[in-house]
Parts: C-alpha cells; sequence; structure tokens
C-alpha cells in the first residue's frame, strides 16, 4: 500500500480501537479507586512476613519472583541477540583510533562529578533496594549509565576497560544463572522453587530480607553488565577514524 | 511430581546462561554437549510430567506462596495433560533442532543455541503458566529470543528485514496484550487465572472484560500468525536459517493458539453463556485456513510456501478451538502434536536443499533432488501427512475437528489444507522428479537468496529430518491418542473444576480407564481425507504448468504482502478492532 | 477528572501506534514502539493508585496505612525491562539495515515480498 492508502485504512481502525477503549475505560473505577484484593493483602503481609520494607521489591523479588527471572532472561536474551546482529557491523574496524580529548576544562570536571555521583547512587539503590525506593534493576541501570558518561567525558583509552566483553559475559552470566541456581537450591531442598529459605533478619536493616537480597544483588550484577555490554556492543560500530587535527 | 514444572523452564534457562558466559571459555564440543544435555534432560521430564499429569493436576505454586482462603498470591504453574503433551512437543522439536544445528550453523553458534535454549524454556514456561502477567512474560521472552534468531544470517538484507517486520509486529501485538492485562487486573484485582474466572463468573460482562478480552486474544492471534495478523510470518520463515525455522514455524507460532484456548477456558468463558466467542474464532480460522492455502500456492520460495503452509494449519486448528467444544480442542491438540513434527521435518528437508544445491527456489531447483530418494521421501511423506490422507499425520486431529463443526466449515478446512498440500506436492514433483515448466510468473519473481551453508555433515540432516517426519506420519494411529486427547481436552475445558483444584486443593476425580485403540472416525472425514489428498495431487499436477497470465486477484494478494511493516501493523489494528467490534456485538 | 489518566493512556497508545505504522525512520519506529508501550505503564499505574495512599515503603509509614498498589508497580518494572530489550533489538537491526541497504526508510527496505 502507498502510505497514502495506508493512513486511509489506518484512521478509522485507529478511531475504532479508540472507541473500543473509551468503552473499557467507562466501566474502570474512578481513578484512586482501586478495589481489588491483591494490593491491600500484600502490603499487609509482605513485611512481617519477609522483613522487607520496600514491598514493590518484596513483590519482585518474592512474591512473584519467577517472573522477574524471565524478565531478566528477556534482557540477556536481548544482548545474546544484539551480540548476534552486530557481528558483521564490527569487523574491519577493529582500528586503534586517535583519541578526541575534550578542551573545556569545566565540562570535563562536571562530567568527573556526574560519574562519581551516579555511580555511587546506583550503588546505594542496589544495596538498599529492599529497604528504600530502589532496587537491582534501577541501580543497575543507573550504575551502568554512570559508567557511560566516563566515555562521553575521557576519551576511547578511559572507556576500555569497561568495553571487556571476555571479562563482562561470564559475570552477566553469574548474575542471570545466580538466580536460577538460587531458585533451585530451594527446590532442592525440598520446598518450591524460588522459595526465600534464608534468614530473614530484622526489618530495617541490610541484614534483612533472606533471598530477596540475594536475588536483589544478582540482578543488579546481571543488569549493569548487561547493559555495559549493550553500550558496548554499539559503541564497537561507532569507531570512525577521526580528522588528524583532534589528536 | 510437583517438582518439575520448574525444572522445565529453568533447565534451558541455565544452561543458556552458561554458555553464552562462557562463549570464550570453553570449546566448543562442551559447550554441544551442555546444549544437548539440557534439552534432552527437558524432554525426558517432559514426558514424566504428561504421565504424572493424566492422573492429577500438577501444581506448582512458585516461591511457597499457596493461595489463602481462596485468594491466589503467588504464581503458578498448573499442568493438566494438555499443558505436558505440549511442553512434550515443544522439547522434542526443539532438541531435534539443536541436533540438526550442530552441523548446520556454524558461525555464532554457540549464541544461536543460547538462544534455542532460552526459546525452549519460554514456551514450556507459557505453556503451563496459570498466571496472566507471567504468560506476558514467557511471551515476551520467546519473542525477543526468536526475532534475534530470525535476523540470524546478517549478511544480507532479508534476514534483516524479516526480522524487523516480526519484532516490530509481534511487539504492538504484544503490548496491546499488555493493556489487556492491565484492563482485566483493574475489573477483576488479580492476576491469577483460576482467580479472575472466580471473579468473572459473579459480575456482568461489560465492556471492560469483553475489551480486554479482545487485547488480550489479538495479542495471542498475532505470534499465532492468524489473518489479518499473519503477515510477519511468510517474511520471518523465509530468511531464518532452517532449524529456526523448525520451531518457529512448528511450535512458536502454535502455541499462540494454545494461549487462546487457555485464557478463555479459564476465565472468558464465564462472560460467555452463549458460547458466541466462538464463532468469531471459528470465522478466522476459515479465512486463515483458505487464505494461507492460496498464498502457499503462490510461492516458489520453498521456505515462505511452508510458512502458509504453517499458516493454513493454524487457520485449522484455530477453527478447531473456537469449536467450543471437546473434540474441537482434542482435534486442534491432535494436528498440533502432528503439524509441529510434520512441519519441522519439512523444514528441515529444505535445509538439506539448500546445503546442497545452494537455493532454495522452487524453480531454480527443478530436477535438482533427482537422485536424491531419501530427502524426496521424507518431503513426500510429510507432505501426505499435512494433507490429511486417512490415518497418516493430521488426519486424526482434523477428523476430531470435523464432528463438531458445521458443513461449510469442514469444506472450507479441507479445502485449506488440500491447497497447502498441493503446493508442497508440486514443488516436490519439480523438485525431486524434474517435472512441469522450468519458468512460471504466476509464482512471483526470482529473489535473492540466503547464503550458502558449507561443511554440513548432510547424513545427519538428512537422518534429523526423517526421524522428525516419520515422527508426525503416525500420530494419527498411535493407539489410544485420540483418547488421551479427548480426555486432556475435557480436562482443560472445565473452568469450575480448574479453580476447585488451584484455588482449593481439591482433588481429580478419577478418571474411567482409556482406551488403547486407535481412534475412529466418521465416514464423511474419510472420505474429505481421501478426497483432500486426490484433489490436491490434481492441483499440484495442474500447478506445475506456466501460466500465461496472472489473475488480478493473485496480485492483489501478493501486493498485500508487501513486505513493509507499516502495512503489517496498520493490518494488525483493523484485524483487533473488528474483532473487538465483532465480540462487543455478539456479547453485550 | 477521574477518569484523565487512562484517556491519557488510551491516547498515548494510539498515537504510539499511528506513529509506527507511518514511520520514515527505523530508529523513530523505535522510539515510537516505545511510547506506545509507555501506555501500558501509565494504565497499569493508574489503575493501583490508592487515593490519598502513599508508596508502599513502609520505612517511617506505619504498617497499615494507606499504600498504593505494589503489584502494578513490580509488572511496571519487569515492562520497563522488555521495552529495553526490544528497543536494543530493533535498533541493531536498524544499524544492519542501513549498512546493507544504505537506508533506515521501513518503506525502502525491498527484499520480502509477495
Amino acid at each position: 500500500m502507498t502510505r497514502r492508502t495506508r493512513v486511509v485504512v489506518l484512521a478509522p481502525a485507529l478511531v475504532g480501537l479508540g472507541a473500543l477503549f473509551a468503552w473499557a475505560i467507562a466501566g474502570l473505577p474512578a481513578f484512586g479507586d482501586y478495589r481489588g484484593p491483591y494490593g491491600y493483602v500484600l502490603n499487609r503481609i509482605v513485611v512481617p512476613l519477609r522483613h522487607t520494607t520496600n514491598v514493590v521489591m518484596g513483590t519482585n523479588f518474592d512474591v512473584r519472583g519467577v517472573d522477574t527471572m524471565g524478565e531478566e532472561f528477556i534482557l540477556y536474551a536481548a544482548v545474546v541477540g544484539v551480540t548476534l546482529l552486530l557481528r558483521e557491523e564490527t569487523k574491519g574496524r577493529r582500528v586503534e583510533r586517535r583519541t578526541q580529548r575534550l578542551r573545556s576544562d569545566t565540562v570535563r570536571l562536571g562530567g568527573v562529578l556526574m560519574v562519581a555521583a551516579g555511580f555511587l547512587v546506583g550503588i546505594w539503590l542496589m544495596a538498599f533496594g529492599y529497604i528504600t525506593p530502589g532496587g537491582g534493576f534501577q541501580g543497575g541501570v543507573v550504575a551502568a549509565g554512570a559508567i557511560l558518561c566516563i566515555f562521553l567525558v575521557g576519551s576511547h583509552r578511559d572507556y576500555r576497560p569497561f568495553r571487556n566483553e571476555h571479562a563482562f559475559d561470564p559475570l552477566e552470566a553469574v548474575g542471570t544463572g545466580g538466580y536460577v541456581v538460587v531458585g533451585l537450591t530451594a527446590l532442592v531442598s525440598g520446598s518450591a522453587f524460588l522459595t526465600n529459605l534464608f534468614g530473614y533478619g530484622t526489618t530495617g536493616t541490610l541484614r534483612s530480607s533472606g533471598s530477596i537480597a540475594v536475588l536483589n544483588w544478582a540482578a543488579a550484577i546481571a543488569v549493569t553488565f548487561a547493559v555495559l555490554l549493550l553500550f558496548a556492543e554499539f559503541l564497537e560500530t561507532y569507531d570512525r577514524p577521526l580528522a588528524p587535527e583532534d589528536t | 511430581m510437583t517438582w518439575i514444572p520448574p525444572l522445565l523452564v529453568a533447565i534451558p534457562l541455565l544452561a543458556a546462561a552458561v554458555i553464552a558466559g562462557l562463549d570464550h571459555i570453553t570449546p566448543a564440543p562442551i559447550q554441544h554437549a551442555i546444549v544437548l544435555a539440557a534439552s534432552t534432560a527437558t524432554t525426558v521430564l517432559a514426558f514424566l510430567l504428561l504421565w504424572s499429569a493424566e492422573s492429577h493436576e500438577v501444581v506448582h505454586w512458585f516461591g511457597g506462596w499457596k493461595p489463602r482462603h481462596g485468594l491466589a498470591l503467588g504464581v503458578d504453574f498448573a499442568v493438566g495433560p494438555l499443558a505436558a503433551g505440549m511442553c512434550c512437543v515443544i522439547a522434542l522439536v526443539v532438541t531435534l533442532a539443536l541436533v540438526y544445528s550442530l552441523t548446520y550453523l556454524h558461525q555464532a553458534a554457540r549464541l544461536a543455541d543460547a538462544l534455542l535454549l532460552v526459546a525452549l524454556g519460554a514456551m514450556c514456561g507459557f505453556a503451563m503458566s496459570g498466571d496472566l502477567f507471567n504468560l506476558f512474560v514467557w511471551l515476551e521472552l520467546m519473542g525477543v529470543s526468536a526475532y534475534a534468531l530470525t535476523g540470524f544470517l546478517v549478511e544480507r538484507l532479508g534476514p534483516v528485514q524479516g526480522a524487523i517486520n516480526f519484532a516490530i509486529t509481534a511487539s504492538v501485538g504484544s503490548y496491546l496484550f499488555a493493556i489487556g492485562v492491565a484492563l482485566l487486573y483493574a475489573r477483576t484485582g488479580t492476576l491469577n487465572l483460576a482467580q479472575i474466572g472466580q471473579t468473572l463468573s459473579h459480575g456482568r460482562s461489560g465492556g471492560l472484560a469483553i475489551v480486554a478480552m479482545t487485547l488480550l486474544f489479538c495479542g495471542f492471534l498475532v505470534k499465532g500468525a492468524v489473518v489479518p495478523f499473519h503477515l510477519w510470518a511468510a517474511d520471518a520463515y523465509a530468511v531464518a536459517p532452517a532449524p529456526v525455522c523448525a520451531v518457529l514455524g512448528g511450535v512458536m507460532t502454535d502455541i499462540g493458539l494454545i494461549g487462546v484456548a487457555r485464557l478463555y477456558w479459564t476465565t472468558f468463558v464465564a462472560i460467555d453463556p452463549g458460547h458466541a466467542v466462538g464463532s468469531v474464532l471459528l470465522w478466522l480460522g476459515c479465512v486463515t485456513a483458505l487464505l494461507g492455502g492460496v498464498m502457499a500456492f503462490l510461492q516458489r520460495h520453498l521456505k515462505r510456501m511452508l510458512a502458509f503452509s504453517v499458516v493454513s494449519h493454524i487457520g485449522v486448528m484455530l477453527a478447531g478451538i473456537g469449536l467450543l467444544g471437546t473434540s474441537g480442542l482434542a482435534g486442534a491438540e491432535l494436528m498440533f502434536l502432528a503439524h509441529a513434527l510434520l512441519t519441522a521435518g519439512l523444514f528441515f528437508v529444505a535445509g538439506v536443499l539448500h546445503a546442497d544445491h545452494g537455493t532454495i527456489d522452487e524453480l531454480r531447483l527443478r530436477g535438482c533432488g533427482r537422485g536424491s530418494w531419501v530427502p524426496a521421501a521424507a518431503w513426500l511423506a510429510g507432505t501426505i501427512g499435512l494433507v490429511g490422507l486417512p490415518y497418516v499425520g493430521i488426519y486424526l486431529g482434523h477428523a476430531l475437528i470435523d464432528e463438531r463443526a458445521p458443513g461449510w466449515a469442514v469444506a472450507v478446512l479441507w479445502l485449506g489444507s488440500a491447497l497447502s498440500g498441493a503446493a508442497l506436492l508440486r514443488a516436490g514433483a519439480r523438485i525431486f522428479l524434474g517435472w512441469g515448466d522450468p519458468d512460471d510468473p504466476l509464482l512471483g519473481k526470482p529473489f535473492d537468496e540466503n547464503p550458502h551453508q558449507h561443511g554440513v555433515v548432510r547424513p545427519l540432516l538428512v537422518a534429523v529430518a526423517v526421524a522428525t517426519v516419520a515422527a508426525g506420519v503416525v500420530i494419527s494411529v498411535v493407539p489410544g491418542l485420540g483418547q488421551r486427547a479427548e480426555y486432556a481436552a475435557t480436562r482443560f475445558e472445565s473452568r469450575r473444576g480448574y479453580a476447585e483444584r488451584i484455588l482449593y486443593g481439591r482433588p481429580l476425580p478419577s478418571p474411567s480407564p482409556l482406551l488403547i485403540a486407535t481412534r475412529h472416525t466418521s465416514l464423511s472425514s474419510l472420505l474429505f481425507g481421501a478426497g483432500s489428498a486426490v484433489f490436491a495431487a490434481g492441483l499440484a499436477a495442474a500447478g506445475l504448468r506456466k501460466r500465461k497470465e496472472i489473475p488480478a486477484p493473485v496480485r492483489v494478494l501478493h501486493a498485500l504482502h508487501s513486505g513493509v511493516v507499516g502495512d503489517y501493523v496498520t493490518w494488525v489494528i483493523v484485524g483487533t478492532t473488528v474483532t473487538g467490534a465483532a465480540w462487543a456485538l455478539l456479547l453485550r | 477528572m477521574s477518569y484523565l489518566p487512562y484517556a491519557v493512556a488510551a491516547w498515548i497508545c494510539l498515537v504510539g501506534i499511528a506513529g509506527i505504522a507511518t514511520s520514515k525512520n527505523l530508529i523513530h519506529l523505535a522510539v515510537c514502539l516505545s511510547v506506545t508501550q509507555s501506555a501500558s505503564y501509565v494504565l497499569l499505574l493508574a489503575v493501583g493508585y490508592v487515593k490519598h495512599g502513599k508508596a508502599p515503603i513502609f520505612v517511617g509509614l506505619k504498617l497499615g496505612s494507606k499504600a498504593v498498589d505494589p503489584v502494578v508497580q513490580a509488572l511496571t518494572l519487569t515492562d520497563v525491562v522488555v521495552s529495553l530489550a526490544v528497543i536494543g533489538l530493533i535498533l541493531a537491526l536498524a544499524l544492519d539495515a542501513h549498512r546493507l541497504a544504505g537506508t533506515v526508510d521501513p518503506d525502502r527496505l525491498h527484499e520480502a515480498q509477495g
């Protein structure tokens, strides 16, 4: 279909879909009028049962832990997929590039502060994920993003340790596979898969929540290295010869 | 045996993590060994689970979060014999594909194996899951691994474009599904399928539930390549390597339909007292069967032809599900078994042809297959199995569907299988016997081929193809399989019984002992099956002769399958809106 | 006013799909896909909102006080990761398409047809 025909076919279909949405929305309870039992029950029982104050993370890593396992593998499959799809891109480009240095000291200072602050925030989000707002995923993404800032403010050579796929692949596998192993240990010991069998500790401290803490760190490691690997794959396609004056 | 369901997911996923993580460290033979061990173990466990699920529903509550006072808190895997049977076939086909790819894929093979294992785990999880959002997670995991695998041969534009079309179209379907999940959650306050069914059975249906049902079903139908959501399928199967096609076309597409059945029978049957939902599915199925058959006949690219054959059989299976009865569902189940194995086998044979001659074009391959008797026999056996000659291949499944279907539907469904079978027979005659004209404008223009696979161990490829086809061909005559399929369907369809077993742990009533005999089918099915085989042979013979001009409807059909993703997304939205409007009118 | 968040979610979905179907650039298409998915985030979070409810983090918040639904937040988190995965794959495919066909316009990738 030409673009024109496509719009002519699509527009009434979208209007129809919008009408269906409107009909559905009319049946929804008003905003703020949450009725369902699921959320209320979890808000009441997760803290006393698992000694974790962040009920969202308690849900993510304990009550609905198997969803999170699937989600980690989605990220893992995406990293493997991107590696697979970009393997031709990088042929013939593996040449040492001249680095381009930032000229402004202010920008470089600001960037360094961002990297430091971002990384610390990321680690804090990961570590306290099951106590205060945060979690392994969020912390992992923030930390990886902070590391990418090194590339932006520094040079290729500064960033090269963080493109080390040979080291990061096993580390990411440790995070992702570690999640499954924790689940299997519960299964092997006679309980259901991913049962929280470690000691629950004291609510509100770092030593609490049992396997939620372990899975939180597994997810954090997996996500950090997965995102860094994604960056590395895409950056490899980005290498470009620079003009001689940018030495 | 409640420890088995999580293992069917955990073992392949863990193995995938291990081999992709150790990609640079361990040598190839160890990686191959891990891959095969994991997938064989999964297959064995799946069969064990099937044996156990016959006598009771195997329910595994993750994290030990069992329901309290009938309120489900955690995520569960609820496995009856139908779901367990699906897992067996999935694991078997993936194992065969992994053995095939041992020698067929060379570059980046380990990453491809990792993705196939991930797909295996995701498909088993999808078949077993009893939780709405958990279904979404496994759906996405299957999707992500499939998109990457489709684009595996990145040296040519075709695979890249096929992967792009697949990824975007299927993702739009999935995101509509996610919106449906949110709507259904708002309506029922829970994500557990059994619980949702209980909640829906107490209130009125209302627009919210109907729209949620539309979005959820259409998300699955996109994955299941039903018309008009099917346009991505031919593009994707044409360009993926043969073992990947076997997995995608053999099992991954079919499993979308099982998702529809599962959702319907655990939840939406409660808002459908007059069984009106099925009529739309029946219509969609019939249209899909016909369109798939016609399009298959218009192809020269063997894998595109097989893709459209998959689409036409999907149509028959959807019609069976849409009949909303035991024999319809049992028929769909049996067709899934036979179709998965036969299609995978035919894709394997196509892979052999490509490895031998470097082309997958029916016209360019004309006569090249002369002398390759074993692949020819496998192709012929597979084709006859897919046509539905009495008691071969898909026949029993199709016959069970016929028992409930209205007369016009029976005719249309047999016509669809006959058309796609005719296409495959014509291709077989042209390739292996050298009959037919060397050119035919009806079949479209020549296309750019995938790169030639070198260094394959041909006997292994042929052996895998033959074994797969042989397994598929005998499905109709396996004694007792028909009765077991019907029993599995009966268990699957009882919403109230399912809810009681899942939420309250009530035990299953002990079943009456099942016969071990080949199931008897009606005379009309026998006639239809034989007639359709004769019709397919005749049509194939007619198709060998060159057409002088292309009739206009054919040109329109080719134009609709344009290869442009914007068109595909447009048709997805059109399809969703039309089916939503139909259900709104039928159920209000 | 009490249905506005739901209407916003529906609007985002429709606009995103319109963008996907008429896109001339695969990168733009990937962003439109992300926009379409954010409709499901908005809808999930809106569905779980409790009036005058606080975040379900019970540090300094007494157990039993009104808090919003934690389940939809967990679901949204999973959804976001799914989006990340799919966008990553589509961007990689866009790079491949550019290398092989010289264009990232989906309408001009001409291999698959019929």
